[in-house]
């Protein structure tokens, strides 16, 4: 989810089209992600390369690609829907894409990015969501099952504070920095003229760009990732409400999409000729 | 959670035990609690009714073979859903084979030797009686929520959920349609083969069906050559890998928001055939096919590589229906659950046949489900009410109420339906409360969006009104001040 728009905001939607990129490379289909962007940013007046959304100074991903699938774009990206999405609150008319069909064997990673305060995350600056209604929704999401485990990654300033509140088993969270301090961003371009990702954002997708699906790298690296020498914010973490030890909690388990497969030994033997028989 | 099973155990006139309690026909009760946490705990009722057989059963039950016998039997009886009904046969009975002693039919009957004594019959029935309604586990499994982590096994999250239908799509993937033209029929397969599998659960659920071919959708992984057999092999662990490149390209209908089952076929390309699939001891699988628990299965379909190297490519390929089904069937079985689990070896299934399932196999999925539905719609009303009493002012709309009504009284009918041994009206009453609490919870009136903290509200208030309450105030003082000096001013002139 990035919370953000206009062209300044740049880096944010980068972000989450970075980590879009890297949840799909590592095998989860579209069917299985919701992609709320404000998505201002490929064909805005003010991108010298249009069509185009650039995750590193030297221009070598355009995360914009062919294959972006934005389920809640532009004004659509408000509070009330993304509390809709959570909760499945949702108005019958809402196609299946835009709904979060999970279950209670589903992991789920959510990820946000934008403006934040202590409590609060800015949406569209316009309107605001608290850790209480966030902490809120998730106990209605344990309440009806709907995630086996939940890891929420969260990257604005004084992002710990959106974890604080939960209060729902089997969550996992990440942010980038503490409260009280602010997330820095990573590095202008020149050429672009904004800043292109934010730091714990990049450290991230470089640690999972080595990742690929049978990988056996657990979520204690990942808490490892960016330090503060590199992130100058000091990124946090919580496990108390999460019932398995990270050390063994792969990472493919949320970012990428490994199933349980069984071969099958039995069949049943069909008759052909009786078939034939009832079908008439 | 009361559940009553009706079962009626039936002896030929030979095969009558010297030690019963009681003649003939005479009725028993036993009861067996299942606990599955601290606070719930299921009992079940297996209503016994013992009697001896008619003539017409006797008739029936002279045939050569058991399939004869259950074939004659089953016309005899009405046997509602949930119901069971054992003939014992003598110990020497020629119409079990040898070394069987439990044979169970394609409907709700089943066959028994009458055994040693009273005692081994007695545990023979126990077991038959668990094999065609539930049994602790099965029921462990439906509650799944509510049982302590730790205790269930790791068929916990295998089945379906019960849900008010389910959409099936199959698929047929052709990566290489230069080399093979593949044709399958099936129009014709579904309607011959799936239709009567679906129909016979149709009480269950509502079943969609959908198919598709792809081109040019590869799997994901690189299978290996083995110069052995000369043909290529996929090991076990690398399956898990080949559904995700897959399902990326597997459209969905976008109105129906059941689950998806997706059965794929996968035909694979000329420089990769013969294409097998290993199993973890290395040795290729049989039906060459896998299933992924709650998403669906693949199964890979080799094509003969023609006789004289010069035929014209792409070769016509017509896919052979019935096998294929085959597989695709008994993998819907393993996906909703109806394994045939480990059996003593004196047990004997009958082949469900073109039906796809038995009619105790639809029982048991029935009891499951039913139990799994009323535990749901408990949750869920429970959770709404706390729901309601964590954030006051919620409106609830006169049409959310009536649901949660609505829900209580089926979900009160179907426990009722279940003491009594109705399976059928309970499983309704069942989908009827699942419905009904779903769209109460689910109604997107419910959502509370505004959480006013308590520093927000000083936060926000106090500085509007702050500086307009203080001219009020000081105006409100002068104007008591002036009215007091006002009526101390007269008594001062005077």
């Amino acid at each position: 989810v990035c919370t953000s728009r206009f062209w300044f905001n740049y880096r944010h939607v980068a972000n989450t089209l970075s980590v879009y990129r890297s949840v799909k490379r590592l095998g989860i289909p579209d069917s299985h992600i919701v992609l709320m962007l404000a998505d201002d940013m490929a064909c805005n007046p003010r991108n010298p390369k249009p069509a185009t959304v650039f995750s590193h100074k030297n221009m070598e991903l355009n995360v914009y690609g062919d294959d972006v699938e934005v389920d809640y774009r532009s004004y659509e990206v408000t509070v009330e829907n993304f509390l809709r999405v959570l909760t499945g609150r949702i108005p019958p008319s809402t196609p299946r894409s835009k709904r979060l069909l999970s279950d209670d064997r589903s992991n789920i990673l959510i990820y946000m990015t934008g403006h934040g305060g202590n409590g609060f995350l800015k949406f569209q600056d316009s309107e605001e969501i608290t850790n209480v209604e966030l902490a809120d929704a998730f106990e209605q999401m344990w309440q009806k099952r709907r995630y086996n485990e939940l890891l929420f990654i969260i990257d604005t300033c004084q992002g710990a504070s959106m974890y604080e509140r939960f209060y729902s088993p089997n969550i996992m969270a990440l942010a980038s920095s503490q409260v009280g301090e602010d997330s820095l961003s990573h590095q202008p371009d020149l050429g672009i003229g904004v800043h292109l990702m934010d730091r714990y954002t990049f450290y991230v997708l470089e640690f999972l760009e080595e990742i690929h699906p049978a990988s056996q790298t657990n979520m204690n690296d990942l808490f490892q990732v960016c330090p503060k020498s590199l992130c100058v914010s000091t990124p946090g973490h919580r496990t108390d409400l999460f019932q398995r030890d990270p050390q063994n909690v792969l990472i493919t388990d949320f970012f990428g999409s490994v199933r349980k497969v069984e071969i099958t030994t039995e069949t049943i033997s069909l008759d052909r000729n009786l078939a034939d028989f009832e079908s008439k | 959670f009361q559940l009553a099973i009706p079962v009626t155990v039936i002896f030929t006139p030979e095969s009558v035990p010297g030690d019963l309690p009681r003649p003939l026909p005479f009725r028993d009760v036993q009861e067996m609690e299942i606990s599955v946490n601290l606070r719930t705990s299921i009992t079940s009722r297996y209503e016994m009714f013992y009697r001896s057989t008619t003539a017409q059963e006797e008739v029936a039950l002279d045939a050569a073979t058991a399939q004869e016998a259950d074939v004659a039997l089953h016309p005899l009886q009405d046997t509602s859903f949930g119901s069971l009904m054992v003939f014992v046969v003598p110990e020497t009975s020629s119409l079990l084979p040898e070394g069987i002693s439990v044979y169970v039919g394609k409907h709700r009957i089943a066959l028994v030797r009458a055994g040693a004594s009273l005692a081994a019959l007695r545990t023979r029935l126990r077991q038959l009686t668990q094999v065609m309604s539930f049994t602790a586990s099965s029921i462990a499994t439906a509650l799944s929520d509510r049982v302590p982590d730790g205790q269930l096994g790791p068929d916990a999250g295998r089945h379906l959920k019960s849900s008010l239908g389910y959409e099936i799509t199959f698929s047929l993937l052709n990566p290489d349609p230069k080399s093979h033209a593949v044709e399958w029929d099936i129009e014709d397969a579904v309607s011959r083969y799936v239709q009567p599998v679906l129909d016979k659960l149709s009480l269950v659920a509502n079943f969609s069906v959908d198919s598709q071919i792809q081109y040019y959708a590869v799997l994901g992984v690189k299978p290996r050559f083995d110069k052995e057999s000369s043909s290529f092999l996929l090991s076990a662990h690398s399956l898990p890998h080949v559904i995700n490149p897959v399902e990326a390209r597997l459209g969905s209908s976008a109105a129906s928001l059941y689950p998806v089952l997706n059965f794929l076929l996968y035909i694979p390309e000329r420089s990769h055939s013969p294409l097998y699939i290993q199993d973890r001891d290395e040795a290729p699988v049989s039906t060459n096919a896998f299933h992924s628990p709650r998403w669906g299965g693949i199964m890979i379909y080799n094509v003969e590589a023609p006789a004289s190297p010069q035929t014209s490519l792409p070769l016509r390929v017509n896919v052979d229906m019935v096998r294929v089904m085959e597989v695709f069937l008994a993998q819907l079985r393993l996906l909703f659950g109806l394994s045939r689990e480990a059996l003593p070896p004196e047990f004997l299934l009958e082949s469900p046949g073109n039906e796809g399932l038995a009619d105790w196999e639809l029982d048991r999925l029935l009891w499951a489900h039913t139990v799994e539905n009323i535990a749901t719609v408990s949750t869920t009303l429970t959770s709404l009410a706390q729901l309601l009493d964590q954030i006051g002012n919620i409106v609830i709309k006169d049409d959310v109420a009536s649901e949660v009504y609505r829900a209580v009284a089926a979900a009160q009918s179907a426990m009722a339906e279940l003491a009594t041994g109705d399976l059928h009206s309970a499983f309704q009453a069942s989908k009827e409360a699942v419905t009904s609490s779903e769209r109460a919870f689910f109604d997107p009136s419910l959502l509370h969006l505004l959480y006013f903290p308590d520093d927000q509200k000083y936060a926000i208030y106090i500085p509007l009104f702050l500086p307009v309450a203080v001219p009020i105030l000081l105006s409100l003082a002068k104007i008591v001040r002036e009215a007091r000096q006002r009526k101390k001013e007269p008594t001062k002139v005077d």
